[in-house]
């Protein structure tokens, strides 16, 4: 019986995502372009060579580990729409730390830019979570700002404390730092593609981070304070803190996003580190039931769009942005879809249409 | 005004909730003047039946009829329209709306812009002289007492236009005395030409106020008749589907030590508002001591502070001879308390986790549940099947969600995991609200229980005869203070339902521990 | 420097500033009171600034694209209520997926259809110069748009509507107790449904605002928080329309007067400048916290009429 829930509850997601990616393809039409070679473009084309399939994982990395983040913070009552500011911060306190020990060995410097990218993230979640845990402020609104805040901040410090100093030599002005030292660059897995060791860093984190919410006292703790705050309250846990340690260790997680992005792809901080991840790995996790093991394959799934939405813009000149609305519309559809999973009569309509009979109790 | 409902049927109404037959073909009929009793445990269909009947449910079968043609509701609207009025167990007010803002949306619904609130206040001015029903149209119903609210609810459905009224358990929030006036009041307004629909699980009110009486138990009609052909037992027994013994009141304890003693405690409501305006009282080793009360003077605070839940403005909470008063809960719980919160499923359980993540949800942290930082697995599947089935939880497995369980189910789960903890004091807040007979029987069989094993109980309830059928005594609270302790072999409904009625009765019954005498136990303790 | 001068600085750079706020807050206000919840204004403004600005650039008809943004607007409306009335989701998350939706069509089409930043003619301003005479702010008063006009005109017309007629007393009802409201035969559903129609019309609008009166061009993101921060300031405001005009007011004027100030010397680096209404934002609602009875309690929550379990 367990088993036909597992399986309907996937088929209705499926389900949902079918749809949403039937009025994407209006969206496709409308933006003049053939829906059905604009889908097949993206959804194999990236699958035909090593080149795609690599740079999907190079997506999935920091997709998941925001993910995850974002799985962490909802699972523990409190919703993170901030991990776009916390990638920025996180990479560049990690390019700040880079740039300044250049000369560390190897197995000291990336740990310390993890580190640092880690607490600048933590910093930027963590004032949001104060914010609603100890001032009563709406996370999803505080978040939203502190990522235009994020962004300006980022912006300003790649463009006057940080930037390149060839930059300023040659007068071209990119707001862009230095490149970081190879001691601080990720291996590459494969010759010649950017696939590097983040990857394997983001699935041990996320496995690490499953562990932490569903095997450890504290993880219990959280998700109590999640589900139901009157409840943990009543048991003697301090609900405001467990939110503030939610969104520190889910701003920690984007942060490492950024140093993945750092150390492993751009080998320097640049101003577009972020292509939209943060926002990305909300539907990454959502999308993967808010459960790490879900969110693994999951965030494969959305790298694939995103390197599959690059190749259509080349294939079929429709702009990869529209991925962003194809995302919203795949949130839209999976929230919807929500419904049918909790609610029992409906649950019991469709399955009972079947043949399947629900037992009562 | 809609025509004169001279005579109501519904046939073979049948609803079904998922998992749940609500109402199982009943039957029912009713005439112009008319009081109709339907009387049921909870759970036995009355409100589904009632919520059909205004429409805000929709039956799966069956018809209703008005005046001999046949009616259909999609909304409550067409119900009002017909002249059918509904004043429900949680009130439906806006509370912030005025009064006459309340009345005026159930006449607006089909207008956009038009809003003419003084014709309405000219309207509620009307009704309210011609029944005798006081109230204020333009106060915010925030403002209003309980007992007000309930005549702005009737007012509301009179002014609407209803001729048949639906009352759904009206009493349940008002004093015994509050009570017996609005019992008085329908009885008047039969004589206006109104019907009256009157459900209730309270036998004596039933019979003080309604001509016939429609009896269900499990969704099915089991009696319709006069009501004065029945007696009380037997109609109790309709209801439950056997016969009652007459409960027994407890017999005495041996009084052992204070555990809980609470001395002028004062603390605030949610609103900043004075809830507990000193309250004193003491409760002993072995002991149930009730805390009887109108719901709403200050009971739930109570249960807070004492649990570390809300900040004590003065006063001390002593448990076992330490003060706990502003402590936080966590440490309150270490020193032995436990607690049985009135909201149930969202404090006591967390609905989405499985049975036996709830049951760990005090000890998670303890030898018995972890290594170290990690959760065993083994130990807490070990755990839980024990509770399981020493408390007879009916599930189907440890893994299944709290959500689906039943309401006496939830509360086995609860006092599974409060009572496994041996705890010093146990404080229960309405532990038998909205549970059937069987439910609660378990409850009490469990207070009961514990109490002998040496817990002090704290048994805060609204149901008097479940106190004096269980507790050695019982207080009264009123407006956050203790108007008196009482023995339960020494009082009865009557003194106990004007003592919450604010009424200080001149009484022979001593309290068996006076002010002077708990000031004297606390200087011993702080010494 | 003159006072006056300052003064009607300040105002002629906080009016256009206030409106657009006012605008999709005023509409915002409609969603909250009525417990909608809509996040999704952000994206909303973007689509109806993109449709305003395309209508005026193909048609040279300002006035249509104004319609047509209000039309756009409705639709998303319409979808956040499916979304979140008819499937009752959870409405911050839907909002961000709206946000998005918004964002991401409005940037391709943009895109695709025109590609570069392209000026309109827009809806120019009055010239009105009886209005010259007033002291202070006449200058000002006397050059602002038609939309300006309109927008103050929406204030006492957004206040009659929630409080002076019977479908202001049915929102504000739905949104506290809804099922009171259900009792007496009012369609919870359909007054939730025509408030975020009429929320995400005047997100249209005021998004058509930004392009059409304001920039008279368009570029992605164009909206830049504004939508956000008009949630915010329905807080600020305890959903009351004049409320709503307060906050918008304060807000515009102390960014207005931080740019004049920084236009007129201290030396800061102008990305943090541009911080500065993010900041304030979150200290309005770290202070805006304190409950009243206005607060529409059913706020974000889905209704089920019949629901057990």
């Amino acid at each position: 019986m367990k088993k036909t829930y597992v399986i309907y509850n996937i088929a209705v997601v499926l389900v949902a995502l079918l749809i949403a990616l039937l009025i994407g393809a209006a969206l496709f039409a409308v933006a003049g372009g053939n829906p059905i070679t604009a889908y097949k473009v993206m959804l194999t084309e990236p699958l035909r060579g090593a080149f795609g399939v690599t740079e999907t994982l190079v997506r999935a990395a920091p997709l998941m580990l925001v993910g995850v983040g974002v799985a962490v913070s909802f699972r523990s009552g409190i919703l993170n729409i901030g991990g776009e500011g916390q990638i920025l911060m996180g990479a560049v306190s990690g390019a700040f730390i880079g740039l300044s020990l250049p000369g560390l060995p190897k197995f000291l410097l990336v740990p310390l830019i993890f580190l640092a990218a880690f607490a600048g993230g933590a910093l930027w979640g963590g004032i949001a979570g104060w914010l609603r845990a100890y001032l009563g402020v709406n996370e999803i609104l505080s978040t939203v700002m502190l990522n235009y805040i994020a962004i300006q901040l980022y912006t300003y410090l790649l463009r006057a404390p940080l930037i390149d100093p060839q930059e300023l030599a040659y007068g071209t002005g990119i707001p862009q730092t230095a490149q970081l030292t190879r001691n601080a660059w990720l291996e590459r897995l494969i010759p010649g593609m950017r696939l590097h060791t983040g990857l394997i860093y983001a699935i041990i984190i996320a496995v690490l981070v499953y562990l932490l919410l569903w095997k450890t006292t504290l993880g219990y703790r959280m998700r109590v304070c999640g589900a139901e705050p009157l409840a943990a309250r009543y048991a003697g846990m301090n609900v405001s803190r467990y939110l503030l340690l939610a969104m520190l260790l889910a701003g920690g997680l984007a942060g490492l996003a950024g140093a993945v992005e750092l150390c492993g792809v751009h080998r320097r901080a640049l101003e577009a580190l972020s292509a939209g991840y943060g926002f990305s790995g909300i539907v990454v996790a959502l999308f993967g039931g808010l459960h790490p093991l879900g969110i693994i394959p999951a965030s494969a799934l959305f790298g694939l769009l995103i390197v599959g939405a690059d190749m259509m813009q080349r294939a079929v000149t429709i702009p990869a942005h529209i991925i962003l609305a194809i995302q919203g519309l795949i949130i839209l559809a999976v929230v919807s879809s929500a419904l049918f999973i909790t609610h029992r009569g409906i649950r019991e309509k469709i399955l009972g249409r079947f043949g399947w009979k629900e037992e009562v109790h | 005004m809609a025509e004169q409902i001279k005579l109501l049927e519904m046939k073979g109404i049948t609803k079904r909730f998922p998992g749940v037959l609500a109402c199982d073909s009943v039957d029912l009929e009713l005439h112009a003047g008319e009081v109709l009793a339907l009387l049921g445990e909870n759970g036995a269909g009355k409100s589904s039946l009632m919520n059909i009947l205004y429409g805000l449910y929709k039956q799966d079968s069956g018809q209703i009829l008005i005046n001999g043609s046949e009616v259909t509701f999609d909304s409550p609207l067409q119900a009002f329209t017909l002249g059918i009025g509904m004043v429900h167990q949680h009130f439906m007010l806006v509370p912030n709306l005025t009064v006459t803002e309340n009345v005026a949306l159930g006449l607006c619904h089909d207008r956009t812009f038009a809003l003419n609130l003084g014709e309405v206040r000219r309207k509620i001015v009307d009704v309210s002289r011609k029944h005798g029903l006081a109230i204020h149209p333009d106060a915010f119903v925030w403002q209003l007492s309980v007992g007000e609210q309930q005549r702005v609810e009737l007012v509301k459905a009179l002014a609407l236009g209803a001729n048949l009224l639906i009352m759904d358990e009206p009493t349940a929030a008002l004093t015994p005395q509050e009570a017996d006036e609005l019992l008085d009041l329908l009885r008047d307004m039969t004589k206006r030409e109104c019907s009256v629909i009157f459900i209730s699980h309270k036998l004596n009110e039933v019979r003080k106020v309604s001509d016939r009486v429609i009896v269900l138990r499990g969704g099915g009609k089991v009696y319709d008749g006069p009501t004065r052909e029945l007696s009380d037992s037997e109609l109790a027994g309709r209801m439950a589907g056997k016969e009652l013994g007459q409960a027994a009141a407890r017999a005495p304890q041996p009084l052992g030590e204070p555990v809980l003693d609470i001395v002028d405690l004062h603390a605030r409501g949610d609103r900043g508002v004075k809830a507990l305006n000193g309250v004193s009282f003491s409760v002993r080793k072995g002991e149930i001591f009730g805390l009887a009360g109108v719901s709403g003077n200050g009971q739930r605070e109570l249960a807070e502070v004492v649990n570390g839940l809300r900040r004590v403005d003065s006063g001390n909470i002593l448990l076992d001879g330490r003060d706990v008063a502003n402590c936080s809960p966590l440490h309150i719980i270490g020193q032995g308390m436990g607690y049985i919160p009135e909201n149930r499923i969202h404090e006591g359980t967390i609905p989405p986790f499985s049975i036996r993540e709830n049951l760990i949800l005090k000890d998670y942290d303890t030898d018995k549940m972890s290594v170290h930082c990690f959760l065993s697995m083994d130990k807490t599947r070990c755990f839980a099947s024990d509770l399981i089935s020493s408390f007879r939880i009916k599930t189907p497995d440890m893994e299944t969600n709290c959500a689906s369980l039943s309401g006496g189910n939830i509360q086995k789960v609860i006092l599974a995991r409060e009572i496994t903890r041996n705890p010093k004091v146990l404080v229960a807040v309405y532990p038998i609200r909205g549970l059937d007979l069987g439910a609660t029987e378990n409850v009490h069989e469990q207070l009961l229980r514990i109490s002998e094993a040496g817990t002090a109980v704290l048994l805060i309830s609204e149901e008097l005869d479940e106190l004096l059928a269980l507790c050695d005594r019982i207080g009264v609270i009123y407006e956050g203070r203790v108007m008196k302790v009482l023995e339960a072999r020494k009082t009865d409904k009557q003194e106990l339902g004007l003592l919450m009625a604010g009424v200080e009765s001149p009484s022979e019954i001593e309290s068996p521990s006076c002010p002077d005498e708990r000031s004297i136990e606390l200087e011993e303790v702080s010494t | 420097m003159e006072w006056a001068d300052l003064v009607s600085g300040v105002l002629a750079a906080a009016i256009p500033m206030a409106v657009p706020l006012l605008l999709v807050g005023l509409g915002e206000m409609f969603d909250q009171r009525a417990g909608m919840f809509n996040l999704g204004a952000e994206g909303i403004m973007m689509m109806g600034a993109f449709v305003a600005f395309f209508i005026d650039l193909k048609l040279q008809t300002p006035w249509l694209g104004l319609l047509a943004a209000l039309l756009v607007g409705a639709a998303f409306g319409l979808l956040m209520g499916l979304v979140c009335v008819t499937f009752r989701s959870p409405q911050g998350i839907a909002g961000i997926g709206i946000y998005m939706l918004g964002w991401g069509l409005s940037g391709t089409l943009f895109r695709v259809y025109v590609g570069g930043p392209t000026p309109i003619q827009g809806i120019a301003s009055l010239n009105l110069s009886s209005l010259r005479g007033v002291p202070y702010v006449g200058s000002v008063l006397a050059v602002l748009n038609p939309m300006d006009y309109a927008a103050f005109f929406l204030i006492p017309l957004s206040g009659w509507l929630l409080f002076k007629t019977a479908w202001g007393l049915k929102a504000r009802a739905v949104g506290t107790t809804p099922r009171a409201a259900d009792t007496l035969g009012i369609g919870v559903s359909r007054v939730r449904y025509q408030c975020v129609v009429l929320g995400g019309a005047m997100a249209g609008l005021a998004g058509a605002y930004l392009s059409v009166c304001q920039a008279k061009m368009f570029a992605d993101n164009i909206t830049a928080g504004r939508g956000f921060i008009a949630v915010a300031l329905v807080y600020f405001g305890r959903w009351s329309p004049w409320g709503v005009a307060v906050g918008a007011a304060i807000f515009s004027l102390a960014v207005a007067a931080q740019r004049l100030i920084q236009f007129y010397g201290a030396k800061f680096p102008y990305e943090l400048a541009l911080v500065i209404p993010y900041v304030l934002v979150i200290v309005v609602l770290a202070c805006s916290r304190n409950r009243d009875k206005s607060e529409p309690t059913a706020l974000g929550k889905p209704y089920y009429r019949e629901y057990r379990g």
